[in-house]
């Protein structure tokens, strides 16, 4: 209060403007405050957290929901065109508390590989590193040493997607075969028989949420075939085949609510309920294949109990009970995902993406135009406020995560963009390209922050580790890459 | 050289040499010692010659040999992963090799500037006069011979009236106008029942092109509202252009196929 009355005393012959603090949901906050009109964010952040009487957490501020505030009120005031006689609500966003440093130098270069390397994935706590090959073998990487740790043969052709599960246990890897084989990271070793049924290649696999299920017992996997199948790992059977698909499904997402999604090459993306299979919708609208699918709540389904803001230098397994592990993965589900449902949105080849509301409703909230060729990869952001597209036509887009607006563009790559990945604060993105370098984001200015070179041929996997260190991209130079600070 | 079969008379008469067999069997065994022999001995312009065809007849030998000694050992191929591994996002895709992409933009350069665009169908056959155009005799000794009605499929649009019929040169039955056509997409590989806007271009002759004929080849418009195609600005695509690929005189229908 000492600093808010200092504010007041100071420059009183400046323009004065009356502000309304709002949360995102739009439910005000206090009682409307009188500022000057070329107040900075810092003071506003100071009056806020003050308000707010609770931690001193970072608060990003947006005039009437829209523009933000960078340099002060004035200019955004300006550049809207309000009135500066009525209240002006200001929108206040919680900004996460721990901040990633971005990446800049490549600590080490993993061989071992005898082929390109086309998946890569860091375990939810950030303590393990595996990658998938097309010399068929799945590898474990070591991050303290970052050395080959296990190598884990078992599958007959190129391991085209790895999942890992949300409790960081189990390894799930699919390949061009049609076969699924799930690993121990500890050891190395095959867990269960190999699960066979699909015949045509694994497209995605994805496992249930850890806050539906804690033993993280079921997956799913969808396939060239057109079909989705359900597996039980521990008993290493298809529990259930979701058919209606004509052509080949591209991506299945499990979704914290129970439901599952599925896009595919038939144009459609479709809505499934993951405990009979039965399926809810079909979201018809784009003109050509669908690539790829991104729900809102993507991190932290991936995440499950592990909170970023608690990763220590060390990663750690995690531990507890069940009950706790599951307790944990549902609150921080519950924060993220806010009042509304879970949004779904589609990335296609007819270049454009559409913002659903699955759970809800059959039409799209929003089409998302732009792209000048085929969008390869969608993701949301961790906070799920922002999305992000990596297209072919070499630029990255930035669009609003809850309206779809268009933000900004990201251009510097100089041939297709293949795959992004998000840090764990929202603040940087890294993107791999087929040109052969990683490029990191500052999402806020909108600006390159670093250009990583070093492979030597395109890059085809990138991951961001959730406790934010290390980044690690793998390519068809066949080996694999490790950056960090 | 023999001048005349009187041996093969002495051997129809009287047989052959009772070791005649057994004689030719070690003649022929001895012909290795006598080639190596030979091939040994020989000296000059003639040595080389018979060594270059001897070495080329060698060379024929042991191909053969090994690829019968191929197919007696059974090769599993079936082991070896082929190279060329892609992330599952490029499987369906073809990729272009690097040398390919910039051989095509310099193509695509010269095209552009020469005018000519890519068709499915580049060549057609020109259809003539007396092929389309079927000749109406008119007047009161039905001699008059100016008006033409049109033989082959073709497109009017909304808005058309004829021309009063005393006046009417070309004349176009109302059982050829056509006003949709089935589009495939050449990518998707599914096929729409689209009305058609207009006709673009007919190969054969301008005149068609504006009295709306559809022959085989020809570029028309159709409306492609339908498909859901959006423009990078957000504006809907409902116009594209297509090439018909079959007779529709004969087969009642148009077939097309959509340009990309």
């Amino acid at each position: 209060s000492a600093a808010l009355i200092d504010m007041s005393m100071m420059s009183s012959d400046v323009e004065r403007l009356l502000i309304q603090f709002q949360d995102e949901a739009g439910e005000p906050l206090g009682s409307p405050f009188d500022v000057p009109l070329d107040i900075t964010p810092d003071k506003l952040q100071l009056v806020c957290n003050a308000l707010l009487q609770k931690e001193p957490v970072p608060l990003a501020f947006f005039v009437r929901g829209e523009a933000e505030v960078v340099e002060s009120l004035r200019v955004c005031v300006k550049a809207l065109g309000a009135e500066t006689e009525t209240v002006l609500p200001v929108v206040y966003q919680p900004q996460a508390v721990f901040r990633v440093r971005a990446v800049a130098r490549c600590t080490s270069s993993l061989q071992g590989h005898t082929e390109a390397v086309i998946s890569a994935a860091f375990s939810p706590t950030g303590k393990y590193l595996a990658s998938g090959s097309g010399d068929t073998t799945v590898r474990f990487w070591d991050l303290t040493t970052e050395t080959p740790q296990h190598t884990s043969r078992g599958h007959s052709h190129w391991v085209l997607t790895i999942s890992w599960s949300p409790d960081g246990r189990k390894l799930a890897s699919g390949c061009k075969n049609s076969q699924i084989c799930i690993w121990d990271p500890v050891t190395g070793q095959q867990m269960g028989k190999t699960l066979t049924g699909h015949t045509k290649w694994i497209t995605w696999i994805s496992w249930e949420p850890l806050h539906l299920n804690p033993e993280c017992r079921y997956l799913a996997s969808s396939s060239k075939d057109g079909a989705v199948r359900v597996w039980d790992v521990v008993l290493g059977r298809c529990e259930r085949i979701l058919t209606g698909h004509t052509q080949s499904v591209t991506c299945v997402k499990w979704g914290g609510d129970g439901l599952l999604y599925t896009s595919s090459q038939d144009r459609t993306v479709k809505v499934w309920r993951a405990k009979d299979g039965v399926q809810c919708r079909t979201l018809q609208g784009h003109a050509h294949w669908v690539n790829t699918l991104a729900l809102s709540t993507d991190y932290v389904l991936r995440t499950g109990a592990f909170e970023p803001a608690d990763a220590t230098i060390n990663p750690q397994d995690q531990t507890g009970t069940f009950e706790e592990l599951k307790e944990k993965a549902l609150q921080r589900y519950n924060k993220v995902r806010g009042e509304g449902p879970e949004r779904l949105v589609s990335g296609s080849d007819d270049f454009t993406l559409f913002l659903w509301n699955p759970a809800e409703d059959k039409k799209p909230l929003a089409r998302l135009t732009g792209h000048s060729a085929l969008v390869n990869e969608v993701l949301f952001s961790p906070d799920t406020r922002l999305l992000a597209s990596a297209s072919f036509d070499k630029s990255i887009k930035i669009w609003d995560g809850r309206t779809g607006k268009y933000l900004q563009s990201l251009r510097g790559h100089v041939a297709a963009v293949y795959q992004v990945a998000w840090s764990a604060d929202s603040r940087l993105m890294v993107s791999g390209s087929s040109d052969s370098t990683l490029k990191v984001w500052d999402i806020k200015t909108g600006k390159l922050h670093t250009d990583l070179p070093g492979h030597a041929d395109e890059v085809f996997a990138v991951d961001w580790s959730p406790d934010g260190q290390r980044v690690v991209s793998g390519g068809k130079d066949k080996c694999l890459r490790i950056w960090r600070r | 050289m023999p001048q005349n079969e009187h041996i093969e008379l002495h051997r129809k008469r009287h047989g052959q040499r009772l070791d005649h067999q057994e004689r030719k069997r070690k003649k022929e065994s001895r012909e290795a010692h006598e080639r190596s022999h030979k091939a040994r001995k020989m000296i000059g312009l003639k040595a080389k010659l018979y060594h270059k065809q001897r070495h080329s007849e060698k060379i024929q030998m042991k191909k053969t040999l090994k690829m019968h000694e191929q197919r007696k050992t059974k090769q599993k191929n079936d082991d070896k992963t082929p190279e060329g591994a892609v992330p599952a996002y490029l499987l369906d895709r073809e990729g272009q090799s690097r040398a390919k992409i910039l051989s095509n933009m310099i193509k695509q350069k010269r095209k552009e500037k020469a005018g000519k665009w890519e068709v499915p169908l580049p060549k057609v056959r020109a259809q003539g006069e007396t092929e389309v155009l079927k000749v109406i005799r008119t007047g009161k000794r039905q001699k008059k011979a100016w008006k033409r009605m049109v033989t082959k499929v073709c497109f009017v649009g909304d808005n058309f009236t004829r021309k009063p019929p005393k006046y009417e040169r070309f004349i176009r039955p109302m059982g050829l106008r056509f006003k949709k056509a089935h589009v495939t997409h050449p990518e998707l590989k599914a096929t729409f029942c689209l009305p058609i806007l207009g006709v673009k271009k007919n190969p054969s002759s301008p005149l068609y092109t504006t009295l709306g004929v559809i022959t085989k080849g020809t570029v028309v418009e159709v409306n492609v509202s339908e498909l859901g195609l959006v423009t990078q600005g957000g504006k809907v695509i409902w116009g594209k252009y297509a090439q018909v690929t079959n007779n529709p005189e004969n087969d009642g229908c148009i077939n097309a196929v959509l340009l990309v």
